[in-house]
């Protein structure tokens, strides 16, 4: 571990990066958030953020505890219902979505419902799926943000909340899902993941200073495609820690977590 | 498209949505402008019984109805249906007065970036639950497709998940492109608490900020008791038409209670109690503390103004109200 960042500051900083100047976004609290912050305060001031319950182009001052919350639509260019905000998703006006989850399996499926055999009567009951499926099923790419482990990285999860490739190939578009949308990235603390084009199972893509090959395999219960290329995750520069640290998350809320 | 069988849901349909019945309802609905201003206390009194289906407005911790829920508490309302939209904070109270035996749930036992509350967790892990699973789009749509008079609504969420498996869906064809879509069937709740910014006498609602699902459930809805920070004049109401969210002929009750929101957010007004909210998860990790923490503050206090009065009162409520203005 590089003692100038932690790992969520390096999972934000390259989450941020992947949000394009005048792209779409559908954000949570936490994570997905602070990278959309970012991003808006970095290479993408246009970024336009949407939040579930309703927020339209909030200017983000302070981090949101709820998706709901009044935050989310401060100085924002709408406020609407949630229903308008999925039906925008529906009709192929957002590009981004991120969530995290649970367990994630190699086609990007998603648990956030259950953990146990018995769905009736779980080990564990978590929230479900909130808007995490409509997300996932609607807008155009998925991107997940999450610790990896074993744990997490699982052969077979629980339950299938939120769709990613479901069962590979074809199968995802087959269930009726609209096309060409799907998973996309995905951000732990080890490296950056994608999808092959033909199987849609998860890809290393590039990997975290200092993190190994062996520290993919031994930190994922199912294969990572291992390509003959791929990249080294450029760290993050001392300008997008500063402004992490100094306007998007100074309370050290997420990047405090570690 | 593959040509595979249309697949249903096995999770149970709680509520009808037969469209004609509800049709039938809304035709002998009184719709004449009269004064509804009642007390909490009456209002879950003559408008939630024993086993109806109740849909919550807000959104789990921002502008939610805590007065209504609180006195359903009180009044010991068992075997409810629940629509679990986002239900954090009001999850989180009507497990801890094991109000409900079914619910629709999207997101449920969560209160989002604050953690899992560990009371829901026990009421959904005890089996003794009936749950439908649902997403947050598929509820709201759900009550949109009641809204507007149907049946059901088509969609392209859930599809292909055991999110699906577990819900009342079904897959339907649509008959022009042939696509696979689906079918979200009608939620016609019996009941709905909805918490406002400014309402008049008659019912007629203004909402500040995002509406959630709020109007929809308003129109879905058999009953709906409204609480409002503020009542306004009618004359209030007329000035600016563009203005009502919810209007009078859908709502049956509505009730003065200013902070109504309290510990939840109320959009332009005051920010979230975070603090009474983190003792709510820190007092329900010990059973008899937290049956106590129950008594003080719901069970034992008159109402909804001696809550707030335990909690910190007006001091409290100027704090947040600053917290939401200066962020």
């Amino acid at each position: 571990m590089n003692a100038n960042y932690n790992n969520m500051e390096l999972m934000i900083t390259i989450a941020a990066r992947n949000l394009e100047d005048g792209a779409v976004v559908v954000v949570g609290t936490g994570v997905p958030c602070a990278a959309a912050m970012l991003a808006q305060l970095t290479n993408s001031p246009n970024l336009m953020i949407l939040f579930e319950a309703g927020g339209i182009a909030p200017q983000l001052r302070t981090m949101p505890i709820s998706v709901g919350d009044s935050r989310t639509s401060y100085k924002a260019i709408k406020a609407t219902s949630m229903a308008e905000i999925m039906e925008l998703c529906q009709a192929g006006i957002v590009d981004y979505c991120f969530l995290g989850g649970a367990q994630i399996d190699k086609y990007g499926n998603l648990n956030s419902t259950i953990i146990g055999e018995n769905y009736l009567k779980p080990q564990t009951r978590f929230p479900g799926s909130g808007g995490a499926n409509d997300l996932a099923s609607l807008c155009w790419r998925t991107m997940v943000v999450t610790p990896q482990n074993k744990k997490r990285f699982a052969t077979k999860i629980d339950f299938v909340t939120t769709p990613g490739y479901l069962e590979g190939g074809d199968s995802r578009v087959n269930a009726g899902l609209p096309k060409d949308t799907g998973p996309y990235k995905v951000i732990t603390d080890i490296g950056v993941y994608g999808y092959h084009s033909d199987t849609k199972e998860m890809m290393l893509l590039s990997l975290h200073p200092g993190k190994s090959l062996q520290d993919v395999k031994d930190n994922a219960e199912f294969d990572i495609i291992i390509p003959r290329k791929y990249g080294n995750t450029e760290p993050p520069t001392t300008e997008e820690l500063s402004i992490l640290r100094e306007k998007v998350d100074p309370s050290r809320i997420i990047i405090g977590r570690e | 498209m593959s040509k595979e069988a249309l697949k249903q849901g096995i999770g149970e349909l709680f509520t009808s949505p037969n469209c004609d019945d509800m049709r039938a309802f809304f035709r002998k609905a009184k719709k004449k402008m009269v004064n509804k201003v009642t007390t909490v206390e009456q209002a879950v009194k003559e408008y939630i019984h024993d086993g109806d289906y109740l849909a919550v407005g807000g959104f789990g911790g921002v502008r939610i109805p805590t007065s209504l829920i609180h006195e359903v508490i009180r009044q010991n309302r068992k075997n409810l249906g629940f629509s679990g939209h986002v239900a954090t904070h009001d999850c989180q109270l009507l497990s801890a007065g094991n109000c409900f035996n079914r619910c629709d749930a999207a997101y449920v036992v969560g209160l989002e970036a604050r953690g899992l509350s560990k009371v829901s967790r026990k009421v959904f892990e005890s089996g003794n639950l009936k749950v439908t699973e649902w997403s947050n789009a598929a509820l709201a749509w759900r009550l949109k497709a009641a809204a507007m008079g149907l049946p059901y609504l088509p969609s392209r969420v859930m599809l292909g998940t055991d999110t699906f498996k577990y819900s009342a869906a079904k897959e339907v064809e649509c008959p022009f492109t042939g696509q696979k879509l689906a079918a979200l069937p009608a939620l016609y709740p019996d009941v709905a608490f909805i918490h406002v910014h400014r309402a008049d006498i008659y019912g007629n609602c203004q909402i500040d900020g995002i509406l959630v699902a709020d109007d929809d459930i308003a129109k879905a809805s058999k009953r709906v008791v409204i609480t409002t920070e503020k009542l306004i004049s009618n004359e209030d109401i007329r000035r600016e038409p563009g203005k009502t969210v919810i209007p009078f002929w859908c709502v049956d009750a509505v009730i003065e209670v200013p902070y109504g929101s309290y510990p939840g957010n109320m959009p332009g007004e005051y920010f979230s109690d975070e603090e009474h909210l983190t003792e709510w998860l820190v007092k329900e990790k010990d059973p008899i503390q937290f049956e106590k923490f129950i008594d003080e503050n719901i069970r034992s206090t008159k109402d909804f103004n001696e809550y707030l009065q335990r909690n910190g009162g007006m001091e409290k409520i100027q704090k947040l109200r600053q917290i939401e203005h200066l962020f």
